[in-house]
């Protein structure tokens, strides 16, 4: 099929609710740890290296045609944070509707049967760019790509930051984007040999923590 | 679109009038407009109205807070488990126009999990004149001003003013205090929205959402006719 496909899944307008989830920036603006672009940078190269890597792996291998369920299971074992667990769950329902609604597919209708209140949404990711017609290194570039992008946007409306910094934040760390698809590919072709176990688990630890203070505060801009 | 097709398994589309299992779903009636201008009191006034003849449910739209559903929780108007805030990440007309993935799962888990529903009020976060709902949310928009937002509203226009199924003109009761020329906003409203019909209101006067909810019972049995 169509590799523009993958520019209607990766635009940040594609609608599935990630809009309202700031991937940890709320958080981390609060507790002080970004404050500009350069703490924005650190922190999306931190959050790319960990999150991003094992959900561009996860994606990956739901394009070679990995059991979503197993998947889905790996994704719950490396996600410690209940409140992330739910979020991802959550994001991963509402990207189902859009896929299923934008790329028609037997399978998509299959797994939203099988997962009414949502798989893990780096799976739902890998499924859509697989009913796209798109390549395991598509999808990975995608959550890879999305592991950045959710924060640096909410960055620029958490700290009223320039744009064109956190979009040249964004840009300076292409070159590590490419590496982590890459490695997620190679990652997602060995699952499919040995099983889900053998694909990444890198954790940020401090993300997972941090979301579940950031899930109990009762005003906040963002749901994550 | 496909108004008559059944689905296996969830829905997909989001404005088909029918659930998963075939029934007809129920009528969403979304209400917007600026910051403060009453879209919470007339959600709860038009639950105290129609509570008793319909199954009715409510989703709110906080910008930063949970506030209108917890309003509306203290407030008793509905069983808290008909009452869904969904997170809006700051920007409150993405939700119910550009991404209105969140706002479509809170109307359909309320379905799926007190339902059946006859009908569905989904409030948006206060927003600017240019904030509408989407038609795969909703089924019909009432856009809410008051008086004391300037007089002039209704002749500035905007997309809420003009297209929106219903205009409310609230806060009538203020109007000789903030000096707004009730007549004149008419008169302008009138000339935005041709035939498209405008109700002025006070929830504080005896009528108070009165006209407003026979406008709601008159929708509802246009949709289910
Ligand atoms: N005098 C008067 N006050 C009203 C009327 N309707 C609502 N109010 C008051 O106006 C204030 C704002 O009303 P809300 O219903 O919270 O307004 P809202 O549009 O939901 O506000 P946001 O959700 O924050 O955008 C409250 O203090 C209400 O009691 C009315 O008809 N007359
Ligand atoms: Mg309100």
């Amino acid at each position: 099929m169509s590799r523009a496909a993958l520019l209607v899944l990766a635009d940040g307008r594609f609608p599935a609710g990630g809009h309202a989830h700031s991937g940890g920036a709320e958080a981390a603006v609060k507790a002080g740890r970004i404050t500009g672009a350069e703490g924005l940078e650190s922190f999306c190269r931190g959050r790319l290296h960990t999150t991003g890597l094992v959900s561009a792996a996860l994606a990956a291998a739901a394009v070679l045609g990995v059991d979503p369920r197993q998947l889905n299971e790996a994704a719950d074992a490396r996600t410690p944070s209940p409140a992330l667990r739910a979020a991802a769950r959550k994001l991963g329902r509402q990207l189902m509707r859009a896929a299923r609604a934008t790329w028609p597919s037997a399978e998509l209708d299959a797994v939203a049967t099988e997962f009414p209140k949502g798989a893990h949404q780096p799976v739902v990711l890998g499924l859509a760019a697989r009913a796209a017609g798109l390549e395991p290194l598509d999808a990975a570039y995608c959550a890879a790509y999305e592991s950045v992008s959710g924060p640096a946007s909410a960055t620029v409306r958490l700290l009223s930051l320039d744009p064109f910094d956190a979009t040249g934040a964004l840009a300076r760390l292409a070159p590590e984007l490419d590496r982590v698809a890459d490695q997620a590919v190679e990652a997602a072709r060995r699952a499919v040999d040995e099983g889900p176990d053998s694909l990444p688990a890198a954790s940020a630890p401090l993300l997972e923590i941090a979301a579940e203070a950031h899930a109990a505060w009762p005003v906040r801009l963002f749901a994550s | 679109m496909h108004l008559d097709h059944h689905h296996d398994g969830p829905a997909a589309v989001s404005a088909d009038a029918h659930r998963p299992d075939g029934s007809h779903r129920a009528l969403r009636i979304g209400l917007g407009g600026p910051v403060g201008s009453g879209k919470t009191a007339t959600v709860a006034a038009l639950c105290r109205a129609l509570r008793d003849e319909l199954s009715l449910a409510v989703v709110t739209n906080d910008i930063y807070t949970r506030e209108d559903a917890e309003f509306l929780l203290r407030e008793a108007v509905l069983p808290p488990e008909r009452i869904t805030a969904v997170e809006t990440g700051a920007c409150p007309h993405t939700a119910i126009r550009d991404d209105i993935s969140a706002n479509l799962e809170a109307v359909e888990d309320l379905e799926d999990e007190v339902g059946p529903l006859d009908l569905i009020l989904v409030e948006s976060g206060g927003d600017n004149l240019t904030a509408t709902f989407s038609k795969g949310l909703v089924d019909a928009q009432i856009f809410v001003i008051d008086v004391a937002g300037g007089d002039d509203i209704p002749r500035k226009g905007g997309p809420g003013v003009t297209t929106a199924d219903l205009l409310i003109v609230n806060k009538t009761d203020l109007a000789p205090y903030v000096g707004s020329d009730l007549a004149r906003m008419a008169a302008d409203a009138k000339v935005q929205r041709a035939e498209l019909p405008v109700v002025f209101q006070s929830l504080r006067g005896e009528a108070g959402v009165a006209a407003v909810a026979d406008w709601v019972r008159e929708r509802l049995a246009a949709w289910t006719a």
